[in-house]
């Protein structure tokens, strides 16, 4: 077999790694290069964002596989042992050539590794730690690293892992089990479940020591997982519903959603088609709802619904509970304004502040925030008030606030 | 009128001075014209201030801390307008207090858009700032880049960039400021020329392959990509001359993907597939033992607990135990960690045996219920008690463990687990403190579940239910023994 090129290798198996949706370089500990002999440093918060692709995707860290060969055989995934796609892998020394060179030119936040399974679980597992643990300890690099995790790798590498790291991730990819047999025969839902359950349970002792021990580091970012949309036939509802169950059986920071998207190769076991890229908008915004603004997913979606794509599925449930409104933001508590459509944390926590000063006038609400109009059929203001019964209620409310529906074809 | 001519565009300190003297000297806004030496706006130099600004002291104030921490980032806007704002802003601090919390006041708001912009800028200079290798005379390493920022933060920003690479001598060079690090110590000098940066990097073609190859083109998406990285900042950005034909090529690649049919796999691979599916129909097996029973419980799906639970929980224990503890289900705890009585419960129940003289590791420990049955509340998982029909099918796994263990003694902890043994639902209270012969020869003992002790409110009740409890235990391991 011919030797590739370095280059070569980056774009296979960086395009190998591009259906995995998630690059946040959040949460990580605050730390910097200051007193060590490597680079690197994390702000905590958000993350940076280095560039956008213009899939509008953000491009924070060098996400790639160390290898793209592939034992399983995942209907999905363009990297199935079945697939024709061009292979390629890693040595580490190349991945950390890579991660710090790119670093060292202000391309990146850092590292997101994952493999194909080669030989063994533990074997993938024991090479994507060896990475890690020569940026870490050869390079002294401090800047953040996002490892996959392979669930069915013994519990000790696992831990090592979330030792280096800042965050793990182990994707659930389908929303019902059913379906992970069927499309990912090799793979376990209940493997993946008992390492989501195991990292929870490192990061939690790594948190509860005493304040004098100094906690070991154990991803101190969390962990997170993806789901495909649209491979299956799971709808909206189930899709939130396992969420739901992830995020409060496993702490898990984020679920990423990714809309099934055509592969090079594909297996013609799956449809292709365009992916549903405002599905997958509506499921990250009801996500948000559930984790930010305190909605049940009950009070969203019934478990065999699907959201709305034309209207977002806050304004959805305000016109569904029309009872609950208008809401006087004079005198609403906190947890009643975030449930006005179009009124988000920042806006009500300035609302907040003012009215401790004087009472809200809608030209004051008009000031903090551009989507007034949108706010007006739901608020009161010491001016105003949206007309009586006839506005709340009325029964074209939806078709006005309902984006024109050009606006939604786009892709 | 008098006039300020302050020493630069970022000169805040000469802005803080000025500004100190005019509010105590009494100097109203509309009174004042600030201009930047240089900028050409001193037509009307020659103020009664002179230079440096004015000096008179008036009678000492305070500002909030929020005033100072939003001049400092206002000061940095490209806006002519910032420094009489923000005198403006601290003139009326001094009869509205709280003027910086009203936000919706029209010159808060501005000041808070001023100073929103600043910050952003700051953030995408960390963002986009590209270094390009070089070496000086002496061949040592030092990276250097061209930079435009949208505002003055070049100096704002330069600590995050020395934080981050102490161990790397670094320029940034902009039109407002040029920074320099040479790992001891941070010089900040005049604005510089892009013709002073370095041209190329070698790193750059594998940075450009990277973005290439990380864009997936059948979700295009360029109004998001736009808003985040906006064209005036594409011309430093190596990876942006790549934009429009990525753009252009999206959608014929994506067409191109759906059309292509599906591939024959490898031969080898069919062979693979072949050979593994021929095997897996040994893998299912009756269970003989322990392990094979813990093993098997994975795979249960008798009823629909398992979907949102992480695993199922097999007893635990010697395998020839004497004493078998029978519970309710696994609780958070027991499911993510995969063994019984590991949690709150779990410590109470070792507690009591200890107290009772029953070693835990001579006990066989194991649950009614195999897999945990919870509700959602918020971000917890809550306990939830399993009904008649799930205890009944997972009677099974049960029955499986009472055979390949063959106990003496089998107590039941709460009502679940006595339902589950008995077949029927017991009276703890009534039922405590008697051998229950039961079918397969072993005697049955009833008491509470560690989990109820643990809820009681009262502590005196607490403590006379844990005595009873360990009773309970003593007089099992007393029939077992």
């Amino acid at each position: 077999m011919p030797t590739l090129d370095l280059k070569r290798k980056l774009e296979i198996l960086s395009d190998a790694a591009k259906y995995d949706a998630s690059c946040a370089s959040s949460g990580g500990t605050r730390r910097d290069s200051r007193g060590g002999r490597g680079l690197g440093s994390v702000e905590g918060g958000m993350g940076i964002c280095h560039a956008y692709a213009p899939d509008g995707r953000c491009i924070s860290l060098l996400k790639i596989l160390l290898t793209n060969f592939c034992v399983y055989d995942c209907a999905y995934c363009v990297n199935r042992v079945s697939s024709n796609t061009p292979r390629a892998r890693f040595s580490v020394e190349e991945v950390c050539d890579l991660t710090l060179g790119f670093y060292r030119r202000n391309y990146i936040e850092g590292l997101f590794l994952s493999s194909g399974i080669i030989r063994s679980s533990d074997y993938t597992m024991e090479e994507l730690v060896r990475v890690a643990r020569t940026l870490r300890e050869v390079h002294d690099f401090r800047g953040y690293i996002h490892l996959k995790v392979i669930p069915e790798a013994s519990p000790a590498l696992i831990d090592e892992a979330a030792r280096y790291a800042d965050r793990v991730s182990i994707n659930i990819e389908l929303p019902r089990d059913e379906s992970l047999t069927a499309l990912a025969p090799e793979k376990e839902i209940a493997s993946i479940k008992k390492a989501m359950g195991a990292v929870r349970l490192g990061v939690e002792a790594s948190q509860e020591k005493g304040r004098k021990a100094r906690p070991a580091n154990y991803a101190p970012a969390g962990q997170s997982t993806q789901m495909i949309v649209g491979a299956d036939t799971a709808p909206d509802g189930e899709i939130l519903k396992r969420s739901e169950t992830l995020y409060s059986a496993y702490g898990l920071k984020r679920v990423y959603y990714s809309a099934f998207s055509p592969i090079p190769d594909a297996t013609a076991r799956l449809p292709l088609e365009r992916p549903p890229l405002a599905r997958e908008h509506r499921l990250y915004q009801a996500d948000w709802l559930m984790r930010v603004y305190g909605f049940a997913r009950a009070e969203i979606i019934g478990e065999h619904e699907d959201l709305e794509l034309e209207i977002d599925p806050k304004l959805a449930w305000a016109l569904k509970n029309r009872g609950g409104f208008p809401v006087d933001l004079n005198t609403a508590d906190r947890e009643q304004m975030l449930r006005v459509p179009g009124l988000g944390v920042r806006v009500a926590d300035k609302m907040i502040a003012v009215r401790r000063l004087k009472a809200l006038r809608l030209q004051d609400v008009a000031r903090l925030t551009r989507a007034v109009e949108r706010l007006k059929p739901f608020i009161v203001t010491l001016d105003w008030r949206p007309g009586g019964p006839t506005d709340t209620d009325r029964a074209d409310l939806r078709a006005r606030l309902a984006p024109p529906p050009e606006q939604m074809a786009l892709f | 009128m008098e006039v300020v001519r302050l020493a630069s565009e970022t000169d805040v300190a000469g802005w803080r001075r000025a500004a100190r003297a005019l509010r105590a000297g009494g100097v109203a806004p509309e009174q004042t014209l600030w201009t930047v030496d240089g900028s050409g706006g001193d037509l009307l130099a020659g103020s009664a201030m002179g230079e440096g600004g004015p000096t008179g002291a008036g009678q000492a104030f305070t500002v909030p801390r929020a005033f100072i921490e939003l001049a400092d980032l206002v000061a940095l806007h490209r806006s002519d307008e910032r420094f009489a704002l923000l005198y403006s802003l601290l003139w009326r601090l001094g009869h509205e207090p709280r003027l910086l919390e009203d936000a919706s006041d029209p010159q808060v708001q501005r000041a808070h858009r001023l100073a929103k912009a600043v910050s952003l800028a700051a953030h995408k200079m960390k963002a986009f700032v590209r270094f390009r290798q070089t070496r000086d005379e002496a061949g040592d390493e030092r990276y250097v880049a061209w930079f435009e920022p949208a505002h003055r933060v070049t100096e704002l920003t330069a600590p995050f960039f020395v934080a981050r690479f102490a161990n790397m001598a670094f320029s940034i060079l902009t039109p407002d400021a040029c920074v320099h690090w040479d790992t001891e110590a941070l010089v900040a000098l005049p604005g510089a020329d892009p013709a002073e940066a370095p041209r190329e990097d070698a790193l750059e073609d594998y940075w450009r392959a990277y973005y290439a190859s990380i864009f997936n083109p059948a979700r295009l998406k360029v109004g998001a990509m736009q808003k985040e990285m906006p064209k005036r900042y594409w011309r430093n950005l190596p990876e942006a001359r790549l934009i429009p034909e990525l753009i252009a090529k999206a959608e014929g690649r994506t067409a191109a993907m759906v059309a292509h049919a599906p591939s024959t796999p490898a031969r080898r691979v069919v062979r693979q597939v072949e050979r593994k599916m021929r095997d897996a129909s040994f893998e299912a097996q009756a269970m003989n033992n322990l392990e094979e029973l813990a093993a098997a419980v994975q795979m249960c799906r008798r009823c629909d607990l398992w979907r949102d639970a992480t695993q199922g929980v097999a007893g635990e224990g010697p395998g020839r135990a004497k004493l078998m503890l029978v519970g309710e289900q696994p609780g958070d705890q027991e499911d993510l960690a995969g063994h019984p009585f590991v949690g709150p419960a779990g410590q109470m129940l070792d507690k009591a045996l200890a107290e009772a003289g029953a070693p835990r590791d001579q006990a066989f420990v194991t649950n009614a219920v195999k897999h945990f049955k919870h509700e959602l509340r918020g971000k917890r998982r809550l306990h939830k008690t399993p009904n008649t029909g799930e205890v009944t099918v997972c009677r099974w796994w049960l029955d499986a463990e009472r055979r390949l263990v063959r106990p003496r003694v089998i107590v039941t902890l709460g009502a679940t687990a006595a339902l589950a043994v008995f077949g029927k639902p017991m009276a703890i209270g009534a039922s405590r403190q008697k051998a229950h012969q039961l079918a397969d020869q072993a005697q049955g003992v009833v008491t509470y579940h560690p989990s109820y002790l643990l809820r009681l409110p009262d502590a005196d009740a607490k403590a006379k239910a844990y005595g009873l409890f360990v009773e309970d235990l003593a007089f099992a391991w007393s029939l077992a023994a």
